[in-house]
């Protein structure tokens, strides 16, 4: 096993152990910090599949900027309402022994497919040559990406300041 | 030489699971969302992988998109989690019965 792999398994098995932790937690502060660290792992494995930018720019938008705003909003709001109710082991039993079936079949899958147990080469996408690729190629879905952006800005600031304040006063 | 691709797509499969897991069986409106952002996680980590199998910076540049996805569907789910939070005073999605 090269240094790679090692790295690689490494990197997986603790996306994977902090993901499990992160979604179990009852606590919403504490998940959204394993969650945190699962998105390093993701960009370490970024990197070390030929894609720095990528990696870069999953740390700073989906740990920095994304993760960070579940803090805020987790903060802001009342934390001390997690009496949250689990639904019962006897309902969502069958659901898991039905997603068991399709990772077994998945599994079966991806190890019958021709070509899958060939290695991973060792190649980087420099971001020089993926930017040039992008605006070549998808220009116009990164427009429209953009536009979609900021679409998502007005709805939030819409809906920030809507009337869900003095609709509770009237209420109460 | 890293590793098959088909250990790639099992991690992502795997992180796929925790992720569905998560949204399905939580009920509270932020876990469900951070299930999401699991998901698409786990479909981010398929593209990279694909990318490098194929030798085409495609997937590469579909996990942008992701990126940008991800970002606007947490920043309106998050904006209408609040709006829902101060109307009804709850994150659990069952309790959201202004129409009754």
């Amino acid at each position: 096993m090269s240094l790679y792999a090692f790295i690689f398994y490494l990197t997986g098995g603790l996306i994977v152990a902090s993901t499990a932790i992160a979604i179990t937690r009852r606590h919403m502060v504490h998940a959204v910090i394993y969650l945190l660290f699962s998105f390093f792992g993701t960009a370490v494995l970024f990197y070390l599949l030929g894609a720095p930018l990528l990696a870069a720019l999953w740390v700073i938008i989906y740990a920095g900027a994304i993760m960070v705003l579940f803090l805020f909003i987790v903060m802001m709001i009342r934390t001390d309402t997690t009496s949250e109710v689990m639904f019962p082991l006897s309902q969502w039993l069958p659901a898991a022994i039905f997603g068991a079936i399709y990772l077994a079949v998945g599994v079966a899958v991806v190890l019958m497919t021709p070509g899958t147990e060939v290695a991973l080469p060792m190649v980087v996408g420099s971001p020089r040559e993926f930017a040039l690729y992008v605006f070549q190629n998808h220009w116009l879905s990164i427009e429209i990406v953009s536009l979609l952006l900021l679409v998502a800005l007005v709805g939030a600031v819409s809906l920030g300041r809507g009337r869900g304040e003095e609709q509770t006063e009237d209420e109460a | 030489m890293i590793v098959p691709f088909g250990h790639v797509l099992m991690l992502a499969g795997m992180l796929f699971l925790l992720g569905v897991f998560c949204t399905v069986t939580r009920r509270n409106l932020i876990m469900i969302i951070l299930g999401v952002e699991v998901m698409l996680n786990a479909a981010a980590i398929a593209f990279v992988g694909a990318a490098l199998h194929w030798q085409s910076l495609e997937g590469q540049a579909f996990v942008l998109f992701i990126m940008a996805i991800a970002a606007t569907e947490v920043s309106v789910g998050l904006a209408l989690i609040v709006y829902a939070y101060r109307r009804s005073g709850s994150f659990d999605p069952s309790s959201y019965n202004l129409f009754r």
